[in-house]
């Protein structure tokens, strides 16, 4: 912690007084982090250690519960339907949301409005709009085949298809979150400075190249940073999915979070779903992590 | 002459990408309120009646009429009014607190707790809840609800009071007021800009919140969208009701986010701010 900055004639007690005084305003919210947020933390972990369900008595396992979880076919399969939904919407909602910077970034007639609607669907309720990507993509009435029949294609099954039911899915994903990524490269591409522009211009650099050799480079820390957060967010999606498949058809596109929100609250294996989530914060934390160790090492080269 | 023409093609390539960035938004609300204006005949026709001719407010009707639609308005306004309250209450001066004593480090916390699940909260809380006979009553929701709620506004209101200028609260501390009156008298005022933008952004997250309600509530003390996926999907399976409640719920939220558009931009440019 670095030291608040005061004027030097003040005396030690008078800085240490105030520093206490300054930790009174934040008491209240560590008490409160403590009860709902670091509380949970520690239960949990106590919790996967024991085999119980909700109504009868709790018998301790050891880690009985991580093995049962590593040894099932099903929680595997969770596994991999949540890589594959999240490798999808980090990547797409990054290439559209950094297009869509650029675009924002450029001065025009109503920029303001248009980005204002732009953001929209990131604050809309999930649940609400879930309900109408249901509707849409209703293989026989849903506009969303009716939409294809225009272009020429033929209809396709969406959310009712075992294959196509993640891709799917991500589809209502970046429609949901591109937004945030725009916002977050708009803020790295303010911060740009305009001289290397200016003498690239000069050499006869195209649009492209600018963006290429210049722009890129240097709002990549900032996609980066949308890299982690969408990544953490891609791997934690929970009320979309729930709403449109509930994990389905079958077990298609049941995610580590689906099976988890399953085994908690619908077969009430509380040691189980415990052990769930355990496991499922060391890869959130291990993929931000990773991730962050990126970007250092790209800062060096 | 084709200087003139490679322009005025730049131009319209500009224009068509951001047609094409736009036109997602746009097209799937129009789609909600098309789908809410349609009568049942035409939302299931095929090919898809676009515009609703002539626009009829029957959904809406039936969905005040069939279902507690204002019971869970008003769960949803004391929930997530009460859990923004009380995170205002604690989180305003903790991001004071925090800016002034350059302790970042509690700032990181909030960021783990941001990459957790919103799931593994739940757990113990329903056992505690469970424990405690406060399943399905709404002060269990309040209380849960302060996941989202704290780590926003003391995320928000700590980067917000940092950019606060400091010489007025050190000469009123000269002047011998205490810490406690120079938050009250002085930072304060200044900062109300920026609770106000903490408090919608919290009271929207809370507000979209699904999980929460779907675990913890109750029959009589679901929130809005608990109430329009149980209900609803449930009961009922026509589409007009259907898109009618999903715009009743969202439509709050969007026009917060019309207010306070300009702040959302600067606000969530750093990407922190998101609760879930």
């Amino acid at each position: 912690m670095s030291t608040a900055a005061t004027p030097p004639a003040r005396g030690a007690a008078f800085l240490a007084r105030r520093r206490r005084n300054y930790f009174l305003f934040i008491a209240p919210a560590l008490v409160v982090v403590g009860a709902v947020i670091i509380f949970p933390w520690l239960y949990t972990i106590w919790m996967s250690a024991f085999d119980w369900t909700i109504g009868s008595t709790a018998h301790y396992v050891g880690l009985g519960n991580y093995e049962k979880i590593f040894t099932s076919r099903r929680f595997g399969e969770a596994v991999l339907h949540t890589f594959y939904f999240t490798a999808l919407a980090v990547i797409a909602p990054l290439v559209i949301g950094t297009w869509a910077a650029m675009v924002f970034h450029r001065e025009f007639p109503f920029r303001g409005v248009l980005r204002g609607v732009f953001i929209m669907p990131m604050m809309a309720t999930p649940v609400a709009v879930a309900l109408v990507w249901t509707m849409m993509f209703h293989p026989q009435q849903g506009v969303l085949n009716y939409l294809l029949s225009l272009v020429g294609l033929p209809p396709s099954l969406w959310v009712y298809s075992p294959t196509l039911v993640i891709p799917s899915l991500v589809l209502v994903e970046v429609w949901h979150w591109t937004p945030l990524v725009m916002l977050i490269v708009l803020g790295g591409l303010a911060a740009l400075p305009t001289e290397p522009y200016e003498s690239a211009r000069l050499d006869g650099a195209t649009e492209w190249q600018l963006f290429r050799y210049i722009t890129l480079p240097l709002v990549a820390p900032f996609i980066l940073v949308a890299a982690v957060i969408r990544t953490i967010d891609a791997l934690k999606a929970f009320d979309t999915i729930y709403v449109i498949t509930g994990g389905g058809p079958g077990t298609a596109s049941e995610t580590i979070n689906l099976f988890l929100y399953l085994q908690a609250f619908s077969f009430y294996n509380i040691g189980t779903a415990s052990a769930v989530v355990v496991v499922f914060f060391v890869i959130v934390l291990a993929m931000a992590l990773l991730l962050l160790y990126v970007r250092e090492k790209t800062k060096w080269t | 002459m084709s200087a003139v023409l490679r322009r005025l093609l730049r131009k319209a390539g500009f224009w068509l990408s951001v047609a094409i960035i736009v036109s997602p938004a746009i097209l799937v609300f129009l789609w909600m309120l098309s789908l809410s204006l349609k009568n049942e005949i035409d939302n299931l026709a095929y090919p898809p009646v676009l515009i609703p001719n002539p626009p009829t407010f029957v959904n809406f009707v039936q969905v005040f009429e069939q279902n507690s639609i204002g019971r869970y308005l008003w769960n949803s306004i004391v929930v997530s009014g009460g859990a923004t309250m009380l995170a205002l209450l604690i989180g305003v001066p903790a991001g004071f607190g925090i800016a002034r004593l350059g302790a970042r480090r509690l700032v990181i916390l909030i960021l783990i707790a941001r990459m957790t699940p919103a799931l593994s909260f739940l757990i113990p809380l329903f056992a505690v809840f469970q424990f405690l006979r406060l399943n399905n009553t709404l002060t269990a929701l309040v209380i849960t609800h302060l996941v989202i709620t704290v780590p926003i506004i003391v995320y928000f209101m700590a980067g917000y009071f940092e950019t606060l200028p400091r010489e007025l609260e050190e000469a009123a501390l000269i002047d011998g007021a205490s810490v406690w009156k120079t938050f009250l008298y002085v930072a304060l005022p200044l900062a109300r800009p920026g609770i106000v933008v903490g408090t919608i952004l919290a009271f929207i997250f809370s507000w979209n919140n699904f999980v929460f309600g779907a675990v913890l509530a109750g029959r009589e003390t679901r929130t809005l969208p608990v109430a329009v996926y149980n209900v609803l999907t449930f009961e009922q399976l026509a589409w007009g009701p259907l898109a009618a409640a999903a715009i009743i719920v969202t439509l709050p939220v969007l026009l917060l986010t019309i207010v306070i558009q300009k702040e959302i931009v600067v606000g969530l440019t750093h990407g922190g701010v998101k609760g879930g």
